[in-house]
């Protein structure tokens, strides 16, 4: 296997004297679908913000070939990494055709942002009924596609998401989940999953990584990480 | 009826620089979701400006662009190079450094350029078209041009993904760099665009009341309130308010509270509007899902 | 090295009952030296040191309202004008006496800010601003208009006489008017104290920082919030009378929109949410503006402008935060030396 597409090493950060992730190391490989569990605070959330340098880091991050930690977030964007953040990040006052079109932004061939569009729409169906209306009154699971959809207007490399399945109704995670799948074996876009949700996480996912506060105590692909006793028990409740 | 018209008409003039001064502030909002209180001297100092280069002989359009396009400069720097920078931005801090801008605007004006009233030359004939007597050529010309620069700012912000980053810039800054836009740059070229459109009012306020600097004191709050009325969050609701005002003023000046009262009605307008309706007519009642 | 309980305790109340009596005879030197001023310097500077008192009123207000109580106002011009005004109408067209002037318009102007207070409540933050902002450029022509012009003069204003220092005490018109002044600025400065020392003061800066916060604990932000108003308004309206009998004179065109950007400077300079504030902002808008005047006539305003961009960077504190600061550092360097000089 060549190069993984993302490779950390010892990565730390933290919220001002607050210290969070205490020496993470981990990697993903293209087109590879890799979940990060654990509890509340345990780090999960902090770990994607500090990838797109939205939080102070210290270690190394390589993407693409690419050291980023010292980067700004707007620049590792660029770099082709999507990132679906935890509350969805919608753009509420603009429609939502507006929000995905702010997605490409960055694109430099503008005459495919309307095929992709409507490949979007293809897999989100609802978004298309809904492209003029203003996001902002978009149902929680509508607001959740709108905001994975934006994401992948970028055409990114690597999808960041931070917890999808919060906050919305089951059905709608399940299908949710499924057009994951999709997107990922179509589109070879390789996803790395923050979940509470431990089931569907191994679910969607080959890897996964165990994060306790603030470091990877445990890491296996999906069906090892089910047979594993004590994660069994904590995160999958038998 | 004859004096109705009049008025009518003059306030529809007056309101065509309302309107342009007001177009600034609603971009300034887009983009920050500021109010600049310094917008009105801003105007001023760049309209000095354009008199320096008229002075100095160069001819009016030439001078109307190159004014234009240092007022963005300067528009733009004041963002980067000042706001940015404060720390822990808090209202009071903003409002501080804005009456700060106001201040130092004013009174370099006054040093550099002195406090004697000053002619500036409008780029329209004297003769008032079409043979009529209610508006002059350089009234109708100075609404033209703002409806102009209006039409840019609309298709700028509708059609252009320049004008959709802005937007989304000014809505949630987190949000917009994750899909890679600069936001700091955003925000430069909102205070830059700006400050441009204050410059253009500026020169086409000054022919009709002459150029000094307390020009635009006045005109602000008319501005503010013409900004208001229509929706501070929207371009043709700022053009509309400021004839709606222009108009507005006058009448109430002229048939009801007499001209002095021209300013305190503003003022009842501003507080009226935010009190009752602080969306304004067309502005977006914003809808949040909790 | 651990220090117990019982040896650490006395040490610290030591310490403190040693600062405050250090700022009572603080004060008392400052009281000493306030009261002889008059008799030392010429009649001039003790009547600018009159409007220096007036203002330093006027700026309590200000800062009660805004530093205190976060609610930015831009037009607290109005309210000095409106004490002035109260003052100078009484004193020429009602004979009223000098002295009975300062709390009429105290009580005037605690009714309208309460009232202003109103409709400012559905007003947040920059929008306030931009109302009181037009407020304070419209004053002016308020002043003016020919259906007030009757009471006000209108243009040319209203000239009043200097009172003469009463019982035939020994005391020059300046000198008198000096003490009065002061008399009232001590009054209303311990007023203020006491109000933002106890429950008002801390429910004031709660409803500033936190007000959803403060409101789930019961406090009443509106009626706390018109309070602060009227309060405020209160206090400028004292400064604005006592300005007035200073001064002799009262005009619309004295008291425009940059009246209230003084004010503004002066709580900035002075430092906001702070009590001693007000009297090193009235000092600074006093004396800097004269000092400026002499390199051009637009100098002090660009000055003004220079200073409140820079201190809003450099020392958002103010100067009354600066010496603060100065200070605990300086205790902090002493405790530490006498920590390690070991207990006793």
């Amino acid at each position: 296997m060549s190069e993984p597409l993302l490779d950390v090493v010892d990565l730390r950060a933290g919220y001002g004297l607050v210290p969070v992730l205490q020496g993470m190391s981990f990697s993903l490989a293209a087109g590879s679908i890799t979940a990060l569990l654990g509890a509340n605070g345990a780090g999960k959330t902090t770990t994607l913000r500090a990838l797109c340098s939205m939080v102070r880091t210290q270690g190394v991050i390589r993407f693409a070939g690419q050291r980023i930690e010292a980067r700004a977030t707007e620049d590792i964007v660029r770099l082709g990494m999507g990132h679906v953040p935890e509350g969805r990040g919608t753009f509420l006052n603009l429609s939502t055709e507006e929000n995905l079109r702010l997605g490409a932004y960055t694109r430099r061939n503008k005459s495919e942002v309307g095929d992709d569009l409507e490949r979007i729409y293809g897999y989100f169906p609802l978004l298309k009924a809904r492209r003029v209306q203003q996001a902002g009154t978009l149902s929680g699971g509508e607001q959740q596609m709108l905001a994975i959809s934006r994401a992948l207007m970028l055409r990114p490399r690597l999808l960041l998401l931070d917890e999808p399945s919060f906050g919305l109704a089951p059905l709608i995670v399940r299908e949710i989940f499924r057009i994951m799948r999709e997107i990922n074996e179509r589109e070879k876009v390789a996803i790395l999953l923050v979940e509470q949700n431990a089931a569907l996480a191994l679910d969607l996912a080959d890897h996964v990584h165990l994060i306790e506060t603030g470091r990877i105590v445990l890491s296996g692909t999906s069906a090892q990480m089910r047979e594993h006793d004590s994660v069994r028990r904590s995160y999958l409740g038998y | 009826m004859e004096s109705f018209l009049h008025e009518t008409f003059s306030g529809l003039a007056a309101g065509g620089i309302y309107a342009s001064v007001a177009l600034a502030l609603v971009m300034i909002h887009q983009a920050t979701h500021l109010l600049n209180f310094a917008q009105g001297e801003m105007a001023m100092f760049s309209t000095y400006i354009a008199w320096s280069l008229i002075n100095a002989g160069m001819p009016y359009w030439a001078a109307f662009f190159l004014t234009v396009g240092i007022a963005f400069v300067i528009g733009a720097s004041i963002q980067r190079f000042v706001l940015a920078r404060i720390r822990g931005p808090s209202v009071l801090s903003l409002v501080v450094v804005f009456i700060g801008l106001l201040v130092i605007f004013n009174s370099l004006a006054g040093w550099i350029f002195t406090y004697t009233i000053k002619v500036f030359p409008s780029p329209f004939p004297s003769e008032p078209p079409f043979g009529q007597h209610y508006v002059s050529s350089h009234e109708l010309g100075a609404t033209a041009v703002t409806l102009v620069v209006l039409l840019l700012l609309f298709a700028f912000f509708r059609f252009t993904s320049l004008g959709l980053a802005m937007r989304a810039a000014a809505q949630n800054p987190v949000a917009s760099r994750l899909v890679g836009v600069r936001v700091g740059w955003m925000l430069a070229l909102g205070w830059g665009l700006a400050a441009a459109i204050g410059a253009v009012a500026g020169m086409m306020v000054a022919p009709i009341v002459y150029l000094d600097p307390n020009m635009m004191s006045g005109i602000l709050i008319y501005a503010f309130a013409a900004a208001l009325i229509g929706g501070i969050d929207s371009p043709g609701g700022a053009v509309l308010g400021g004839f709606l005002v222009g108009v507005l003023e006058n009448l109430l000046g002229a048939y009801v509270i007499g001209n002095e009262l021209k300013l305190p009605a503003a003022l009842a307008i501003i507080v009226g509007v935010l009190v009752v309706r602080p969306s304004g007519l067309f502005g977006k009642v914003h809808v949040t899902r909790v | 090295m651990r220090l117990s309980a019982s040896v650490v305790a006395p040490t610290v109340i030591a310490q403190r009952s040693r600062r405050r009596s250090l700022q009572a005879v603080g004060l008392a030197l400052l009281l000493v030296l306030a009261l002889a001023l008059p008799f030392v310097v010429s009649n001039y500077r003790s009547f600018q040191f009159t409007l220096v008192l007036a203002y330093a009123i006027a700026l309590l207000g200000l800062n009660i309202l805004t530093g205190y109580n976060g609610q930015i106002s831009l037009g607290h011009g109005a309210f000095y004008a409106i004490g002035a005004y109260t003052a100078a109408i009484l004193m020429d067209r009602f004979g009223v006496p000098y002295w009975l002037t300062v709390p009429v318009a105290g009580v005037l102007c605690l009714a309208v800010g309460f009232l202003f207070g109103l409709p400012a409540l559905r007003l947040e933050g920059l929008y306030l601003a931009l109302a009181t902002f037009a407020l304070g450029v419209t004053l002016p022509q308020l002043l003016k208009h020919k259906s007030v012009e009757h009471w006000t003069g209108g243009v040319q204003g209203i000239v009043i006489v200097k009172p003469d220092a009463p019982f035939g005490l020994p005391l020059s018109a300046d000198q008198w008017l000096y003490f009065f002044t002061l008399a009232v600025a001590v009054l209303m400065f311990v007023l203020a104290w006491n109000l933002l020392r106890g429950r008002v003061g801390r429910a004031l800066i709660a409803i500033r920082d936190h007000p959803i916060a403060a409101s789930a604990m019961g406090i009443d932000t509106s009626m706390y919030k018109s309070l602060a108003f009227g309060v405020s308004a209160m206090f400028t309206g004292v400064g604005g009378a006592l300005g007035a009998i200073a001064v002799q004179f009262v005009a619309p065109d004295s008291f425009s929109i940059f009246l209230s950007i003084t004010f503004l400077v002066g709580i900035v300079i002075g430092g906001l949410a702070s009590i001693s504030g007000a009297a090193f902002g009235a000092l600074f808008i006093q004396f800097v503006p004269n000092i400026a005047d002499q390199i051009s006539k637009a100098a002090p305003w660009a000055i003004y402008g220079v200073f409140l961009i820079g201190f809003m960077f450099l020392m958002p504190v103010g100067i009354s935060g600066a010496i603060r600061i100065a200070w605990a550092r300086i205790r902090r360097h002493r405790q530490g030396r006498d920590a390690a000089a070991g207990p006793g």
